[in-house]
């Protein structure tokens, strides 16, 4: 376990010595999205029975801890192509998967870090969301599975060029399709059908139940686990694969 | 048991087409310095990385401490330190950080820890300056603390890849010492440089390496005396150069020539240009 907790020292003592302006950084989206989406065109509309600001927080909260959490893909991309630190790690005596536990964690720590911005920004806007195990569990396997793909995509991709395509053709698309701002349930059954098969829709689906106190949808919390599983597996697999 | 600290067995790697090794066989025994000279490009870097792991062999074995860097991989590292030829401190980090975090992947007991910290921030002249972020040091400093973090965890064996590449003489001959000072201290060292005078001042026996085979081995007097201790060098006209076992016959041999010619002593680039015709550094 030392390998872990190395690497997540590192991670920490980063993300230190940057809180302030990452804290900011990370109101800023949520921010312009409350004023877009719930002030301007959501003023008045519900969604499923609920006020749409009410609606709309959670599957932020879902999107910004998903970002946040995917975000550590690019630092370990600089970190093994432009800075070379992360030679350090692969040079020390730890187990591949030890290195992937340690950055993960530190992608988890900045995904609930973006929940708790959101958090806060739900409560100046008056909307109460419920703090339970449930919402803990859901952000949890969120950043989780969403970390360890970036590790996996930090591994695989060869440029910074590379890192921005798969932003944009993966990432971006999902964070407006996957249930996170509107139902699935107002798009054509094929469409929906498709969406279902993305992480971050049952994410959504979790986060937002847990936050709004409604009955835990079980499946999605079993296919985050899956999802975090074999993403978790393939980046140990090309951090070793990376080095010897 | 073996007393070598590193032994290469017919090690290949191979590139696209480029073959960067072709069947190196080599021994380094324990406590010796080894240099690896040869110019940009000719395996000396692949070899390296093959041996610290960073890069796995297409075929041949390779064991440090005794064990082979592909199947035992773990328990080779535990007892290498590195020095990459490019600077990977972590220039987010203060220096101190750096060397905490290196004592942690290497699973170091706290109080050790702090005391070999202590110790090789001393080492290395960098006491004073352990709480400033490591981006803000020199690059001899930066150097400096890599040496200082490979040594960390008392490893058996250092591997330097051109430790002292684009530093001012005064820190080379700084860096010079403090791996003179860890070889005292007990540690194997394998250094690559294309710097000559390197190889001549550190190293106990030196490899030329040259397109990713190994063409000569020995002491770098051994080497120096199998080409002759001293040169006849035209400086004009075609450039050709001479070797000789004394100064008296280059002397007596310069004497005869009608172009203006310069007498020195033979160095390990002659060596290299004997037996390639080329420069190592072009």
């Amino acid at each position: 376990m030392s390998g872990v907790w190395a690497v997540f020292y590192r991670e920490m003592l980063i993300l230190r010595s940057r809180l302030g302006r990452q804290l900011a950084n990370y109101a800023i989206s949520p921010l312009l999205y409350i004023i877009a989406f719930g002030w301007g065109m959501g003023r008045g509309v519900s969604m499923e029975g609920i006020d749409y600001l009410a609606y709309m927080l959670p599957g932020l909260m879902a999107l910004s801890s998903m970002s946040r959490s995917f975000s550590i893909s690019s630092e370990i991309n600089i970190a093994r192509f432009y800075w070379h630190t992360f030679e350090e790690f692969q040079t020390a005596p730890v187990a591949p998967w030890s290195i992937v536990l340690g950055e993960v964690f530190g992608g988890v720590v900045r995904g609930f870090l973006a929940a708790g911005v959101v958090g806060c920004l739900a409560l100046l806007n008056g909307v109460v969301l419920r703090f339970g195990p449930g919402l803990f569990i859901g952000v949890f396997l969120n950043t989780f599975m969403f970390a360890s793909a970036a590790v996996l995509a930090a591994m695989v991709v060869r440029s910074h060029a590379d890192q921005s395509n798969l932003t944009g053709f993966v990432i971006t698309p999902m964070t407006f399709l996957c249930g996170t701002f509107f139902s699935l349930d107002k798009l054509p059954g094929w469409a929906a059908a498709a969406i279902e098969t993305l992480p971050l829709t049952h994410a959504s689906h979790f986060i937002r139940a847990s936050a709004l106190n409604q009955p835990l949808p079980w499946l999605s919390l079993g296919v985050m686990a899956l999802y975090g599983v074999a993403f978790f597996c393939l980046a140990v697999w090309q951090v070793r694969k990376a080095s010897i | 048991m073996s007393n070598a600290a590193i032994e290469i067995h017919d090690l290949i790697k191979v590139y696209g087409k480029t073959r960067a090794l072709d069947g190196l066989n080599l021994e380094i025994d324990r406590g010796e310095i080894f240099g690896f000279l040869g110019p940009n490009g000719a395996g000396k870097t692949t070899t390296c990385r093959v041996l610290t792991t960073l890069t796995k062999p297409t075929s041949g074995t390779a064991r440090v401490s005794g064990f082979d860097v592909v199947r035992q991989a773990v328990q080779a590292k535990s007892g290498m330190g590195v020095v990459a030829q490019h600077t990977n401190i972590d220039g987010e980090l203060s220096v101190y950080a750096n060397l905490k975090l290196h004592g942690m992947l290497h699973n170091m007991l706290d109080g050790l820890r702090e005391k070999r910290i202590g110790e090789l921030l001393v080492f290395v002249g960098l006491a004073d300056r352990q709480k400033e972020p490591a981006r803000q040091l020199s690059g001899g400093l930066k150097r400096r603390l890599m040496i200082a973090r490979a040594l960390l965890h008392n490893p058996r064996v250092l591997f330097l890849d051109e430790p002292t590449v684009g530093l001012d003489a005064q820190t080379r001959r700084r860096i010079w010492d403090l791996i003179r000072r860890s070889h005292q201290a007990g540690v194997t060292i394998m250094l690559t440089t294309h710097y000559i005078e390197e190889a001549e001042a550190l190293c106990h026996r030196v490899g030329i390496i040259d397109n990713g085979k190994l063409i000569a081995l020995d002491s770098p007097a051994n080497l120096l005396a199998s080409t002759g201790s001293h040169v006849v060098e035209e400086v004009n006209g075609k450039g050709r150069s001479w070797f000789f076992d004394s100064r008296e016959r280059a002397t007596q041999h310069a004497a005869e020539i009608e172009d203006t010619v310069i007498i020195r002593r033979a160095n390990l680039e002659d060596v290299f240009i004997r037996l390639t015709g080329r420069k190592v550094r072009p």
